[in-house]
């Protein structure tokens, strides 16, 4: 019950961030979202994910509001208005076409498929001598995962920051 | 800081100094304790990644880049990422990559249990927090050199 009335609340957030006008505003509600999330996680019983996703969201919210605020973004509303809504319904009735053939091959919810799942929960402790689970698979079991989503940030890295770096950039009108 | 006034105001000052140790700490004590309660490296990486960013919202660019340069940044990233590939490959003295490669793994809910987990865990945290931090770092100088007047010094 929980759950259903946090992702209202969570859908809600996005109307809103979505649809206000002002820029700032718009970013707190995307901010109210992850805080719905978060919590979500946490009700699910999955505190790694709860902590990381608070504390990933907090990053976000000062980098979009520090970095990006100053600029006056230009705002396209005009215009294509029939070529935007035919194409989003386009893709929602897609989108809704292939999970309802998709959807109900997945296990329900709550109830999942322990094939492989069982055995790292019952050998977990014994293997690898971590107590907490999730470190236990993510950095043992599959660390190759683990290495490949390092890898993905090292790279994002370093792309912003071949992108905009201060040597060989043209001064503005000094 | 006379002529010049860097960064929020003096409230805004006062608090960050006396918290801005204690969110280090916690994030310190998130990757630590990465194998034994909810967190890890990623978390806690972040975690000391928004440290820094705390002091250098309050006390404007130069204190904050003074304390955790750019060029150290850098160089501390690329050194998480070289630490947890070397990790990766040390496994191969027992057979396989990411091998586990402590023999005794200690008592469960001891800090020094779990072998390479830990280790994975401070590079991981490492990476995170350094990288993050340098993207913050560049979009705010990128922000503030691009010809826009800075609106609030």
């Amino acid at each position: 019950m929980e759950l259903q009335l946090l992702l209202l609340f969570m859908v809600l957030g996005a109307i809103v961030a979505v649809e206000v006008e002002d820029l700032l505003s718009s970013v707190i509600a995307v901010g109210a979202v992850g805080l719905g999330l978060s919590m979500a996680f946490l009700l699910l019983k999955a505190p790694d994910l709860a902590i990381t996703q608070l504390v990933v969201e907090i990053l976000c919210l000062i980098i979009l509001i520090r970095a990006t605020m100053n600029k006056d973004l230009p705002l396209i509303r005009d215009g294509r208005w029939l070529f935007n809504t035919s194409s989003t319904l386009i893709f929602i009735a897609c989108f809704l076409i292939f999970a309802f053939f998709a959807l109900k091959e997945l296990p329900r919810f709550g109830t999942p498929i322990m094939r492989v799942a069982k055995e790292y929960i019952e050998q977990g402790l014994k293997k690898t001598g971590a107590t907490n689970i999730v470190a236990s698979v993510i950095l043992d079991f599959r660390g190759y995962d683990t290495l490949g989503e390092a890898t993905i940030l090292f790279t994002a890295v370093m792309g912003v920051l071949a992108v905009i770096r201060r040597i060989g950039r043209i001064k503005s009108e000094k | 800081m006379k002529n010049k006034e860097q960064g929020m105001t003096l409230i805004v000052k006062t608090i960050t100094r006396l918290t801005v140790g204690l969110i280090l700490l916690y994030g310190i004590y998130i990757v630590l304790h990465g194998h034994l309660s909810p967190g890890g490296g990623f978390a806690g990486g972040v975690i000391i990644a928004l440290s820094f960013i705390h002091l250098m919202l309050a006390f404007g660019r130069d204190t904050a880049l003074k304390r955790f340069s750019q060029t150290a940044a850098s160089i501390l990233e690329s050194l998480g990422a070289v630490m947890f590939l070397s990790i990766a490959i040390v496994g191969f003295v027992g057979g396989y990559f990411f091998f586990n490669f402590f023999l005794h793994k200690g008592k469960p809910f001891e800090l020094f249990s779990a072998g390479i987990i830990p280790l994975c865990n401070i590079a991981i945290s490492l990476k995170v927090g350094a990288g993050l931090f340098a993207i913050f770092v560049v979009l705010v100088l990128f922000s503030r050199d691009s010809g826009i007047p800075p609106d609030n010094k």
